[in-house]
């Protein structure tokens, strides 16, 4: 099961990162996993929101780019070893991983990694293949 | 033969600018030029203008019959006007004869407006044109003894002769800034210090420790080493450094006035272009009011930019200018989109060379960044080049440390924008690399959000320029 993520361009500049998120607020969007990629010049804000396509249409009104991406969500045990479990799967296999993030529940010792693969759907049966729980973004309201 | 200051010809204005308001306003009194240089290769400037207009119309005539014989371009131009060279009898004539334009440069690249044969050719020069490729000009050696007797009379009006240490400061190479500026210090006897641009600590040590008395650069890096002495300890005033020779740049009174309290030197504004010769078309003399125009060899006219139409003395308009004696490539009424006005009346100084206001804008969106020229639409055909479309850009330029910096920002769109940063990265140097290809320049790139430019109600501001606010 693929989650669709969004992706916005941000300057490297105090204050970009508030008029997105101030938006989809107001617009009573939930931001269910966040993670911001910088660099010196500018930054890459990913997120998994309740509604994707109302997110996206109400951004790009406002006038961001943004981009649509696949990830993967999977459910693993909250203790050491649990990612280590999941990165073992990919190891020999020509599937790269590009770039990930993870989400710890407060409740609970369950975490949750999203992953975004070069070859997502040849990744998920791997993960399944190795009894990793793929999730759908409604494990992500559980929090 | 060199002429006292309060006696010699050249020498005639030295003391009014002592008293003029420029000066009084700056706390520290310039040095004060001890000797008028007279130079012999001088003479021309003070012939008398009938004399002048005479051997104006010989050479007129002599570089038009040249262009016409030897160059396609500047054949079919007149045959398209019912022209030939003997239609030229008066120097108003000149007003019939068709302009030439920078476009006209780069459509003939390398070579097609060469009036000598490759072997009569001595010397190549580049500078950038519109599109990534450079505008070449070629000189004979009879057109780089022109050149360097140019460049001598131009020192020899700032007070230099032989016996002053030059340190120049141009860059050399393919601009024409670094040699005109060495040949021309060499010819004057001088001892001169070819130690190009960039490096400016060492540019200090040298102006220090060598008894340097006179400078050639730009105006805003002669500021930069001027600050950065400060910073270092060295006191300019102090050292026999008298004399600054500032050109390849527009720059203001203001500017000047910075100069002269900060470094006691007197400041001259020397104004030339590759196209015509490279520096040593026009120089001010020690009034600092307008500069005189080489025009034994270089006539100059101011014509309406809309209309092309010549305008009277005093008008303001772009300078036009024809090249009388060159001879590896002959420029008939060269559109320099520069704005500027011929000044009437006589000047102190004596000279009988006309002089023209300082040059304070152009009649085209050109920037002079470090002394290369650049055009918006060059940073516009890079953009397209990367990214299939145009997007939205602005060019900002700020000064700093005297040097120009020159920052393009460029708004990311859906279409460039990826969710990865390596592939952003890729692009941001893509586009770094396309114009500096274009421009034969770094500049600093900076993606920017989408809407980020200010939008413009009618033509779109390319260019924030905000180097001359202080």
């Amino acid at each position: 099961m693929k989650l669709q993520q969004l992706s916005l361009f941000s300057e490297n500049k105090p204050g970009h990162m508030i008029a997105p998120c101030r938006l989809l607020a107001r617009a009573g969007i939930d931001i269910r996993a966040l993670s911001l990629a910088d660099t010196q010049r500018f930054g890459i804000l990913r997120m998994i929101v309740s509604d994707w396509q109302r997110a996206k249409r109400l951004l790009e009104e406002a006038g961001a780019a943004v981009k649509v991406t696949e990830v993967v969500a999977v459910e693993v045990p909250d203790r050491p070893g649990g990612l280590a479990g999941v990165l073992d799967l990919f190891e020999g296999s020509s599937i790269n991983i590009e770039y990930m993030y993870a989400f710890p529940f407060l409740r609970g010792e369950r975490a949750v990694l999203i992953f975004r693969f070069d070859q997502p759907d040849a990744a998920i049966e791997v993960l399944q293949a190795g009894g990793i729980n793929v999730v759908g973004s409604g494990a992500l309201d559980e929090k | 033969m060199r002429g006292r200051a309060d006696a010699g010809p050249a020498g005639a204005c030295v003391d009014s600018h002592g008293g003029s308001p420029q000066r009084e306003r700056s706390m520290i009194p310039a040095k004060t030029i001890s000797r008028a240089a007279f130079h012999p290769m001088s003479a021309p400037d003070f012939v008398p203008a009938e004399l002048l207009r005479e051997l104006q119309l010989s050479r007129l005539r002599g570089v038009v019959t040249r262009a016409w014989e030897r160059v396609p371009l500047y054949r079919s131009r007149m045959d398209e006007h019912h022209l030939r060279p003997d239609d030229v009898r008066s120097l108003d004539d000149i007003a019939r004869l068709p302009f030439t334009v920078k476009a006209d440069l780069r459509d003939t690249y390398p070579f097609g407006l060469f009036a000598s044969p490759m072997e009569e050719i001595v010397r190549l020069h580049a500078s950038s044109g519109t599109t990534g490729k450079p505008i070449v000009v070629a000189y004979t050696q009879q057109d780089l003894d022109v050149w360097t007797s140019v460049m001598v009379r131009s020192f020899a009006i700032c007070g230099l002769h032989h016996g002053d240490i030059i340190q120049n400061a141009y860059g050399y190479g393919l601009f024409t800034g670094g040699l005109g500026a060495h040949y021309g210090a060499e010819g004057l006897g001088a001892t001169v210090i070819p130690i190009s641009g960039g490096n400016t600590d060492r540019q200090i040590m040298v102006m220090r420790d060598f008894g340097v008395t006179a400078v050639c650069c730009t105006p805003s890096y002669f500021l930069h080493m001027a600050e950065r002495a400060a910073q270092l300890g060295v006191d300019l005033r102090a050292l026999p450094l008298r004399v600054g020779v500032f050109g390849a740049e527009p720059w203001t009174g203001a500017m000047r006035s910075r100069i002269e309290s900060l470094s006691g030197i007197q400041a001259f504004d020397i104004y030339g272009l590759s196209e015509i010769i490279g520096p040593g078309v026009a120089i001010e003399c020690p009034c600092q009011d307008g500069l005189h125009i080489f025009e034994d060899h270089f006539y100059p006219e101011i014509v309406d930019p809309d209309t092309g139409a010549v305008l009277g003395e005093g008008a303001e308009g772009e300078l036009v200018l024809t090249t009388l004696s060159k001879q590896a490539m002959p420029i008939i009424r060269y559109r320099t989109r520069d704005i500027t006005a011929l000044m009437s009346g006589a000047c102190p100084c004596g000279r009988s060379l006309r002089r023209m206001k300082r040059i304070s804008r152009r009649s085209d969106d050109m920037l002079i960044i470090r002394g290369v020229n650049v055009f918006p639409s060059q940073v516009e055909s890079a953009l397209l080049d990367v990214e299939g479309t145009l997007p939205h850009y602005q060019i900002i330029l700020t000064r700093a440390y005297g040097l120009d910096q020159m920052e393009v920002q460029v708004e990311v769109t859906s279409e460039t924008f990826s969710d990865k940063i390596g592939a952003l990265e890729q692009l941001h140097d893509t586009i770094a690399d396309a114009v500096e290809h274009v421009l034969g320049l770094r500049v600093e790139v900076t993606l920017v959000e989408p809407r980020a430019i200010q939008r413009s109600e009618g033509k779109a501001k390319r260019v924030i320029d905000r180097r001359l606010q202080p």
